[in-house]
């Protein structure tokens, strides 16, 4: 093959000689391929899934045979040992699993290069595969050539050979917005500093600031092309901060979930407060605020260790370990807003005005108001439809007519009829 | 590995809030010095919960971009960051002299230099002075001209007011200004009343600020009268009361900025080669301060 795959091949010949010594047999062990030396220097080869075993070779043989000159497929798994081994490294970290997500390679990876540091992990512990991983070297290497893409909130990413005529094992990573799939990249702005991810997370489409990196606001129109690993998980880090790390530990059976009541107990100054926020009124703020409308990332947090919150939780693939900062303070608003007590209120509205009141407060939930067309006036939250009610019951002060039902009558009412005070419980 | 935290506030409405802490970062990244750099916040993401664990590196330097010791520094950060061991003893601080202490962050098993807020390093003394220079657009400016230091007063907390009083105090001990004060929005002597404590007729008016915004601008330039209504903008220099104010934005905004994340990081043990020197040279004026002599006379300190 090419210049870099005979490097790949002298690079493995180098780390089974390097560590080899008379007493010490090498061996290196990755993603299928297997090839050591023995204590009298003698060479053998195998990778079962290409049905390879070859034992006994002399240095000049494995070499030749590893370059993929004997069997075809053989230099494959050497250049995919290189990139995985000598470009990516970072055993055990966040980075390469994720990296190994990409392109659907198995996270166990079954290997241990003993010629290297002898203690590396083999990856014990690292969750099971998906069920969609592309286990053998070939199978992958044939995806690669048009590309695998992966899906990471409202994030794409595709992982290809950065030199798709003559592959040398080296990939490159393109990212872009999910919606953008279909999008010609001539209509795309193009970029290649990860940094830029920044400003594009910023802003939605509308030109509003995002305070939540994982709100489904992502705008479109944008493409990273042939990234470095290490740049691509730069790029996601600036759009979702720190996914890549709780995910990982996620796999490893080791994400360290925050219960809402951990979290709350743990604030101070203004946002010590949040401890005080109901049971049922979590159960609302997470409805409000983690579903996967409003977020990506998959909550994990419930309201205490063994009683879980009734809201979905999502199901994207990147977890979320405790409430955010965006949460907390939201939730200090409600915690002083639910000390107060409830009244009855009553006032005159027709059946129409009523349930206008419940379009109303659904439009502004579910981010609806900019859709409504100016002379819709069957919507209930067109807005010359809700000035129209401002003008017919509103009082001169702007605030909504009504008249409380005085203590005293409702005192008298819950004296009355006991069972009412189970509801303040 | 090492690595650079720049620990800073954030906000939710406000976009711009992160704006300095990224700048500093990029001018740091850009030196190399570090293996990783990330920005971390209060408001923002990643939070300064879940920005130990992206990083590789086993040291990690924590620099927070606050100005003065308090709540923050003291509570918040290092609660947030699982600094288990962690009291503000351990800084023997005297309100303005926090450097480090070592720790671990028990959720990741890696070594933390916890580092003094940037507010009150010596070199931010000359960021204020580099501050004074560029609003100027003079790069000796001093003679005939009053220096006014803004923060924000005791109402939070008591260090605030001792950071501006201490680099005002170095400020006029070098005597390039022909008045330095410190001046506050929370209590005497007042920002409102400036023109009244300089006889100098050109004041200029640095708020020790990390980001801009409501105080810097909204609050402050309608309290010194630059202007009615801060949407309207004012001049530089504005004509207050027989006085010229040259009134510069956050302090915090200033590029070189980024020499005093680095000051921290190496006062705390980083091994940073020559990066202060080619920061200092890419984010100071063209004819160098004159605090720079003996800023490098410090160095080691
Ligand atoms: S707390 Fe809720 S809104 Fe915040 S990041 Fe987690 S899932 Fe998203």
């Amino acid at each position: 093959m090419d210049d870099s795959s005979t490097s790949a091949t002298q690079r493995l010949l180098a780390t089974l000689t390097a560590a080899a010594d008379d007493e010490h047999p090498s061996s290196v062990t990755f993603d299928g391929l297997q090839a050591t030396r023995n204590e009298t220097g003698q060479f053998s080869l195998t990778i079962d899934h290409a049905d390879i075993h070859q034992p006994d070779l002399e240095r000049s043989a494995l070499e030749s045979l590893l370059d993929g000159e004997e069997i075809g497929g053989v230099a494959a798994y050497v250049t995919n040992w290189h990139y995985w081994q000598e470009t990516v490294g970072g055993e055990g970290t966040a980075r390469r699993a994720f990296l190994r997500w990409c392109e659907r390679a198995p996270l166990v990876e079954g290997t241990r290069d003993e010629s290297a540091d002898g203690d590396t992990d083999t990856g014990i512990g690292i969750g099971t595969g998906t069920g969609t991983d592309i286990g053998a070297v070939p199978d992958r290497y044939a995806a690669l050539q048009d590309g695998i893409d992966r899906e990471w909130g409202q994030l794409c990413i595709t992982t290809r050979f950065a030199d798709v005529d003559h592959p040398d094992g080296e990939r490159v990573y393109d990212l872009w917005h999910v919606d953008d799939a279909e999008t010609d990249i001539a209509d795309l702005t193009v970029y290649d500093d990860p940094r830029e991810a920044r400003e594009i997370a910023t802003y939605d489409e509308d030109g509003r600031y995002r305070p939540l990196k994982t709100a489904p606001t992502l705008e479109t129109g944008w493409a990273f092309t042939g990234l470095s690993g290490e740049e691509l998980v730069d790029a996601v880090g600036f759009f979702y901060p720190a996914t890549i790390a709780n995910w990982h530990r996620e796999r490893e059976g080791n994400l360290d979930v925050d219960h809402w009541t951990e979290t709350a107990d743990r604030q101070s100054g203004i946002y010590e407060v949040v401890s005080e926020l109901p049971r049922e009124a979590v159960d609302w703020m997470a409805e409000a605020c983690c579903v996967d409308s409003q977020c990506l990332r998959r909550r994990e947090w419930q309201y205490e260790d063994g009683d879980e919150l009734d809201a979905n939780g999502g199901d994207g693939p990147f977890p979320c370990r405790e409430p955010c900062s965006l949460v907390v303070a939201a939730a200090r608003k409600w915690a002083i807003a639910e000390s107060e007590s409830e009244r009855t209120y009553e006032l005159e509205l027709t059946p129409t005005e009523r349930n206008q009141l419940e379009e109303l407060i659904d439009a502004v939930a579910d981010g609806r108001t900019d859709e409504i067309r100016e002379a819709d006036v069957n919507d209930g939250a067109n807005r010359y439809r809700a000035r129209y009610l401002r003008a017919k019951r509103f009082s001169d002060e702007g605030t909504l007519e009504m008249r409380e039902h005085s203590e005293s009558e409702s005192e008298s009412e819950s004296a009355s009829g006991g069972e009412s005070e189970s509801k303040s419980d | 590995m090492q690595a650079l935290v720049i620990a800073a506030h954030g906000s939710h409405l406000n976009p711009d809030a992160s704006t300095p802490t990224y700048a500093h970062a990029d001018t740091i990244r850009e030196t190399g010095a570090f293996d990783e750099v990330r920005e971390a916040f209060w408001k923002e993401e990643p939070h300064f919960r879940e920005v130990i664990r992206t990083l590789e590196s086993d040291e990690v330097f924590v620099v927070p971009l606050f100005i003065s010791e308090g709540y923050f520094t003291e509570q918040v950060i290092p609660r947030e960051l699982r600094l288990d061991d962690w009291d503000p003893d351990k800084w023997e601080s005297d309100g303005t002299s926090a450097s480090q202490v070592t720790l671990e962050a028990t959720d990741v098993g890696k070594t933390i230099h916890y580092c003094g807020p940037v507010g009150t390093h010596d070199a931010m003394t000359d960021v204020i002075v580099q501050r004074a220079e560029s609003v100027t657009e003079d790069p000796d400016v001093g003679e005939g001209v009053g220096l006014a230091v803004v923060g924000h007063g005791t109402e939070r907390n008591e260090n605030s007011a001792k950071a501006i009083e201490y680099h005002t105090e170095r400020i006029r001990e070098r005597g390039r200004f022909d008045e330095t004060k410190a001046v506050f929005m929370d209590e005497e002597p007042e920002v409102d009343d400036v023109t009244d404590f300089f006889e100098s007729e050109d004041i200029v008016v640095v708020p020790l600020f990390i980001a801009d915004g409501y105080h810097t601008q909204e609050d402050i330039p309608e309290d010194m009268g630059l202007t009615e209504d801060y949407r309207l903008g004012w001049d530089v220099p504005a004509e207050v009361d027989g006085h010229r104010i040259w009134y510069a934005g956050a302090v915090g905004t200033e590029g070189l900025m980024a020499d005093v994340l680095l000051e921290r990081a190496a006062d705390a043990g980083a091994k940073l080669g020559d990066a202060i020197d080619r920061v200092r040279h890419r984010t100071s004026t063209a004819s160098g301060a004159d605090g720079d002599a003996e800023r490098h006379s410090q160095a080691g300190d």
